[in-house]
């Protein structure tokens, strides 16, 4: 299928529409609310919330014998909830870290999910079936209503997110003087993680369980490397999220029974490994330009100081050429001599007399002054 | 005015069974620079937390402008530890001045024209106002510290507590600061600043506390900052000079290397 087909199906197709919304939406909530957990290094919050969702998926199923996706979701929000909470209260309670709490809870919760499952499954119902999809999520068992529902819960979490825009800012960037000035950090605190609750779990259905933790970190991860402003990377990590929410579903959509979270993983991934390499000023890319930059300049300056020093020796500065082969002992082991006298010559600073002899001209001679002189000086 | 800007009785502040301050008590002068010194671990940072209400005493009482914390919040600014935060955070100087802000704006309300003017020159004030819109993660240290002083300045309070303001600066941003106090202290403000040189206290501050779990001294620093009492806090192994115990005068005088070994039989009685 070539993408212009790809592209029209988007556009027609009455269900892939539908899936690629949904996903576009909760895609969207988990990348802005994203970035709050990565600023504040709980990247294994979401995984944690996520996980323990699961077993309040079972048990809402349990207690009403309904799959209609509110009553999954208000469910998987309570046990993902009351998670959190846990994890709160060991960190409060007692001398165990925050990550080794949200360790804890997460697989604790996971595995009584698991247990819950297999026994709804056990039953002998057919009421049951899909519940599984839960784990790895099927986008295309989404339907118009579900989307309507991910786009009304995910809608209001993000109108929370900027009403409190400017206290959620101070709890990530400084608790402590968010606190001396009055801010009830723990209460501001559980407000932000019931938001990341709701982005989670309005993302189960379509992305499983297992993996929309990473629809929480990648987008973020990925937005971060582009910008230095917090409301830039919200709004760029939402859109990436969508980016990938939408990606995700497509391919899953297209058959195969390729479940959606891997492949929205894949593509979130993808957006962090080319923003890790080639972000500017932050990617890997431009870290090894400037460095590259600097190894220049410096080899430059030492070639520079070399022809101070033997103009030093001999006097008359600007007139008394020195071959290459001499400056080349004196290089030991540093390459690209032609280059940094080329380089030299094009700033003015040195000047060829006869081929492979060179001296400084006037300015080269201030230059080498103002370079070396401080460090000469007795 | 009050005639403590702070007042602390009997506080004693664990942290899991372990104390880490004992019994202490304390009266700071209002309109007065006071130092808080003492080894790395005394409980310095834990004294300041206690006073902001930041952690909870296991014992003691706690007065602010003769009310309690919470009473007395609006007047009380703070200067965290340098290092107490994330300086790759995405956001800019003018922001994190601007959260100075936050506590008298109230939930919601995002700070406006006129609390962006005040950023501004508190900003002006520490000689950062060039920076205004510089990444946080873009400044040295000093202008780190300048800016968590400039933040502190919006809150235009009347008590000041400041964990390290002088934490890895150089001269000149030190001998800014220093002016930025002063004149604190010109408009009837009280500052109390954890202080790690022990040789500038004297210059620097009006009074002395000195701390190790327990209070060791407290008072002008011309009374309480004796080899005596030092000796006491860090324990034998003074990192300071000689001079320095006794006063002011001394210190100015002749200003010896750093972090030098005490020797004892050399060093003159102090008085
Ligand atoms: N959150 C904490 N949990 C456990 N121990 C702590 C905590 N904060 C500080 N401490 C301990 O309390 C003691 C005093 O710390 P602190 O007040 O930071 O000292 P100072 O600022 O004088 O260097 C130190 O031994 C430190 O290890
Ligand atoms: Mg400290």
């Amino acid at each position: 299928m070539s993408i212009g087909e790809l592209f029209s199906l988007l556009l027609f197709d009455y269900t892939l529409r539908t899936v690629a919304l949904g996903t576009a939406a909760l895609g969207a909530v988990a990348g802005a609310l994203g970035c709050f957990a990565v600023l504040r290094r709980q990247s294994l919050l979401g995984d944690a919330i996520a996980h323990a969702a699961l077993p309040g998926i079972g048990l809402a199923f349990l207690l009403t014998g309904s799959r209609a996706t509110p009553v999954l979701v208000l469910g998987a929000a309570l046990a993902g909830w009351i998670g959190t909470l846990f994890v709160l209260w060991i960190v409060r309670s007692s001398r165990i870290r925050e990550d080794a709490a949200l360790g804890i809870v997460l697989s604790v919760f996971f595995g009584v999910g698991l247990v819950i499952l297999t026994f709804v499954q056990r039953r002998p119902t057919a009421a049951q079936a899909g519940l599984e999809t839960f784990l790895f999520g099927q986008a295309a068992t989404l339907l118009l209503r579900d989307v309507l529902l991910i786009a009304s819960l995910g809608g209001a979490a993000l109108v929370v997110l900027a009403l409190f825009w400017k206290e959620f800012k101070l709890l990530s960037f400084d608790p402590e003087f968010g606190a001396s000035v009055g801010l009830p950090v723990t209460r501001v605190d559980l407000l932000l993680t019931s938001l990341l609750v709701v982005a989670i779990v309005i993302g189960l259905q379509a992305v499983g369980v297992v993996l929309i933790s990473a629809l929480v970190v990648a987008p973020a991860a990925a937005a971060r490397q582009w910008t230095d402003s917090l409301s830039v990377m919200v709004v760029l990590a939402g859109f990436l999220g969508a980016l990938a929410g939408v990606a995700g579903s497509m391919v899953s959509s297209l058959g195969g029974g390729i479940p959606t979270g891997p492949t929205i993983v894949l593509v979130a991934s993808l957006a962090v490994i080319i923003s890790l390499c080639f972000a500017p000023r932050r990617g890997l890319m431009a870290g090894f330009l400037r460095e590259r930059g600097t190894r220049r300049r410096l080899r430059v300056d030492a070639v520079l100081a070399d022809l101070y020093a033997l103009a030093a020796q001999h006097g008359e500065a600007t007139s008394h050429a020195h071959p290459v082969a001499v400056l080349r002992a004196m290089q030991e082991r540093r390459g690209g001599l032609e280059r940094s006298l080329e380089a030299l010559e094009s700033r003015g600073l040195a000047r060829e007399v006869r081929p492979g002899e060179w001296c400084l001209t006037k300015a080269g001679v201030e230059r080498a002054r103002t370079l070396f002189l401080p460090e000469v000086a007795p | 005015m009050t005639e403590t800007a702070i007042e602390v009785n009997d506080l004693t502040v664990a942290y899991h069974e372990r104390p880490v301050l004992w019994d202490v008590d304390l009266r700071v002068r209002p309109g007065a620079l006071t130092a808080i010194v003492g080894p790395n671990g005394a409980g310095k940072t834990t004294l300041i937390k206690a006073i902001l209400g930041l952690v909870s005493p296991a014992a003691g009482q706690i007065r602010v402008l003769g009310r309690s914390y919470r009473e007395a919040r609006s007047e009380v600014a703070y200067v965290p530890q340098r290092g107490s935060v994330d300086w790759d955070f995405p956001t800019s100087v003018l922001d994190v001045v601007l959260m100075g802000t936050y506590g008298s704006l109230g939930w919601i309300r995002r700070p406006g024209k006129r609390e962006e003017s005040r950023a501004r020159e508190a900003l002006e004030k520490v000689g950062m106002e060039a920076f205004a819109h510089r990444q946080i993660s873009q400044l040295s240290g000093g202008q780190q510290q300048r800016v968590f002083l400039a933040r502190a300045l919006v809150q235009d309070a009347r008590v000041y507590l400041m964990d390290e303001p002088f934490q890895g600066v150089d001269a000149r941003t030190e001998r800014a600061i220093v002016d930025v106090l002063r004149e604190l202290r010109e408009r009837g403000d009280t500052v109390v600043a954890v202080h790690h040189a022990l040789q500038t206290v004297p210059e620097y501050f009006d009074d002395a506390v000195i701390l190790n779990v327990r209070r060791i001294a407290s008072g002008p620093v011309g009374e309480v900052f004796t080899e005596e009492n030092l000796r006491v806090a860090y324990g034998g192994r003074v990192p300071f000079l000689q001079g320095v115990a006794g006063g002011a005068s001394a210190a100015r005088d002749s200003p010896p290397p750093p972090e030098s070994p005490v020797d004892r039989r050399a060093r003159p009685e102090a008085t």
